[in-house]
């Protein structure tokens, strides 16, 4: 029999406060670690994708709507640029790779983006990596009608080769607005896990040309992805200055990684929020501890006169007690890891299905280190309360006979 | 020289209404090592207190109690906690057993505040006492008699020089009382330890060749004070 017997044993008695006040341990370990581990890997995925460009070239606008539409294909388009542009910056001695889209129309909900084919053969998503196609497939022939579709957007629609299907005009889905080209999928994407996955990808030509689009508009685009020779700042710099400070016709968005931080900054208020009711769960959790082991040192007295009558010492009894409230703190946190993985693993879902960005739900976070440490030992800390007064117990108080 | 000796000993309670209440004041107690004695008071004479302040759950006012050669009042608490862990056994009226622990968790448990678990020296002590195939039951599977002889199994648990009983039999009826009594006795004295009882039931003191009246040791006039 140790020490660890006893708090074991009390648990075990009062399984019922111990089960509850261990939910809101772990309520409070998930949330913790979910809000954390969330806006951790929110941040490095949305400021560190950039699908292999360190800029983005568009109408005059916001870098940040720019950023959103081509890169990780959400957001309208702030408008149209000029062929003209494309050719302009595909020819400056800065520029190693500049590569034209168009957007405009979907299929089925999942947006349907013209390219050339470079963006498959020269950039690449990450480092060393390039987009592959799953075996039997192949990249468009830009003269033709074909797509390659983006490996969510295949199985979410259950696209295979030789499907044909018609694309539909505007960013969401509407019946009614088909347009009557055909499109023969010549190709799968293998998972990227980038916001390429939700995509259908065409020939530039294909939406510029598309029935029903302006044919006044038919050789412009919607922006140009821009890769810098060796990633160079001072290109970057210098480009910023001409487009964005200069000019006033177009925008030029850089480092795209940036702009995408500088929306993360513009919500961190929202970040400290949630951050604060995570702290408030905590404390909440806490208290509960505090309350449920406060509460049952009355009745347990008896037992505790007992145990101080069979020779254990007045901080064998304090240090039970708060071994005993450590101890629903460290079995709420391990409830807690659960609750985390449901709440990352649907998290990860929901915002792979909107971006096609994947998240690691066991990527190793130091929230899942520092937050479990700290509720344990923020239960300790209130099981010190219920142990002073365990502490204060009078022995001789609690041993007349019962009947 | 006694296993336990007792002078000048003085013990009063804060009454309700402010007034100070004498409870204890004994000139001189002794009890030899192995002895049994019993003491015979009514109810709220003072004998809980008195046993309390033996087994140094209480703080007397004044006073003197050597047990085992030590000095009670001048040691402090932890020390005291440690002697009466290791030195004495308490039988209690309400036999207070754990309910959450088994019969033989709660002789284990005693055992692990004094001189170290044995498990093998807590079941024989429970098969000495007729629970052999009680061992893993819980105090509120048994009949009150049985959970008297685990409390004094947990009694004897640390090989006490010392069992302190306080009405042991007051739970229990007449058979019951006799044999758990009998039971006390005989597993004192096959342990070496003395036993000092207390109690006011006239059929158990009868069982003792030596019984004195608390009211002889204990010099406060009776009143109805807390037990």
């Amino acid at each position: 029999m140790t020490i660890w017997s006893i708090v074991w044993k009390s648990l075990r008695h009062h399984a019922l406060s111990t089960c509850v006040t261990g939910v809101c341990v772990a309520l409070a370990a998930g949330l913790l670690m979910s809000v954390w581990s969330v806006e951790d890997q929110s941040r490095a995925a949305f400021t560190g994708i950039n699908a292999g460009f360190d800029a983005v070239l568009g109408a005059r606008g916001s870098k940040l709507q720019l950023v959103l539409n081509a890169i990780f294909q959400l957001e309208s388009s702030p408008g149209n640029l000029a062929w003209s542009d494309y050719l302009d910056i595909q020819k400056n001695p800065n520029v190693a790779l500049a590569v034209p889209l168009a957007v405009g129309d979907n299929y089925r909900g999942y947006r349907i983006v013209g390219t050339t084919p470079e963006f498959f053969a020269k950039s690449q998503y990450a480092p060393g990596k390039r987009f592959e196609v799953e075996p039997r497939g192949r990249f468009f022939d830009p003269s033709l009608r074909e797509a390659v579709v983006g490996n969510f957007v295949a199985r979410r629609l259950g696209l295979k080769l030789g499907d044909t299907f018609h694309p539909y005009h505007g960013l969401i889905f509407d019946e009614k607005n088909q347009h009557s080209e055909t499109y023969l999928v010549v190709g799968l994407l293998e998972p990227s896990n980038t916001p390429a996955d939700r995509v259908i990808w065409i020939p530039l030509e294909g939406v510029q040309k598309m029935t029903g689009h302006d044919p006044n508009a038919a050789e412009d685009i919607s922006a140009v992805l821009v890769k810098l020779k060796g990633g160079s700042a001072l290109a970057g710099f210098q480009m910023d200055m001409m487009y964005n400070k200069q000019g006033n016709r177009l925008t030029f968005a850089w480092p795209i990684g940036q702009v995408m931080a500088g929306l993360f900054d513009k919500l961190e208020w929202f970040d400290r929020v949630l951050a604060l009711i995570c702290y408030l769960v905590a404390v909440v959790a806490a208290a509960s501890i505090l309350a449920s082991i406060y509460n049952s040192i009355n009745e347990r007295g008896r037992e505790i006169a007992i145990l101080r009558t069979l020779g254990a010492r007045r901080l064998t009894v304090v240090a039970a007690i708060i071994m005993e409230a450590g101890s629903i703190s460290a079995l709420g946190v391990l409830a807690g890891f659960a609750i985390y993985g449901v709440i990352i693993t649907g998290v990860t879902a929901v915002i792979r299905a909107q971006t096609g960005i994947v998240f690691d739900p066991f990527k190793f976070e130091p929230v899942l280190l520092w937050a479990p440490v700290a509720l344990v030992a923020l239960g300790a800390v209130a099981g010190m309360a219920p142990a002073l007064k365990a502490y204060r117990t009078e022995v001789a108080e609690y041993l007349v006979p019962l009947s | 020289m006694p296993l336990l000796e007792i002078s000048r000993l003085k013990k009063a309670f804060v009454g309700p209404e402010g007034d100070k209440q004498s409870i204890i004041d004994v000139k001189y107690f002794s009890l030899a090592a192995k002895a049994q004695v019993a003491l015979q008071g009514e109810s709220g004479s003072g004998k809980t207190t008195f046993l309390q302040l033996i087994a140094g759950i209480l703080k007397p006012d004044t006073g003197s109690i050597l047990l085992a050669g030590q000095e009670m009042s001048e040691l402090k608490e932890s020390q005291r906690d440690r002697l009466r862990a290791s030195t004495i056994g308490y039988i209690f009226q309400s036999f207070n057993l754990l309910q959450g622990y088994t019969c033989l968790e709660n002789v284990l448990l005693a055992m692990s505040f004094g001189r170290g678990v044995n498990r093998g020296f807590a079941e024989a002590l429970l098969n000495r006492v007729g629970l052999a195939d009680r061992l893993q039951h819980y105090p509120r599977q048994l009949s009150t008699g049985q959970q008297q002889r685990v409390a004094v199994a947990r009694a004897l648990a640390n090989r006490p020089k010392l069992v302190l009983a306080d009405e042991p039999t007051g739970n229990l009826d007449q058979r019951s009382g006799r044999s758990a009594l009998a039971l006390i006795r005989q597993t004192c004295h096959e342990n070496n330890a003395a036993l000092l009882l207390v109690s006011h039931d006239r059929e158990a003191l009868s069982q003792f060749e030596h019984v004195q009246q608390f009211s002889q040791i204990n010099q406060t006039s009776p009143r109805e004070v807390p037990a």
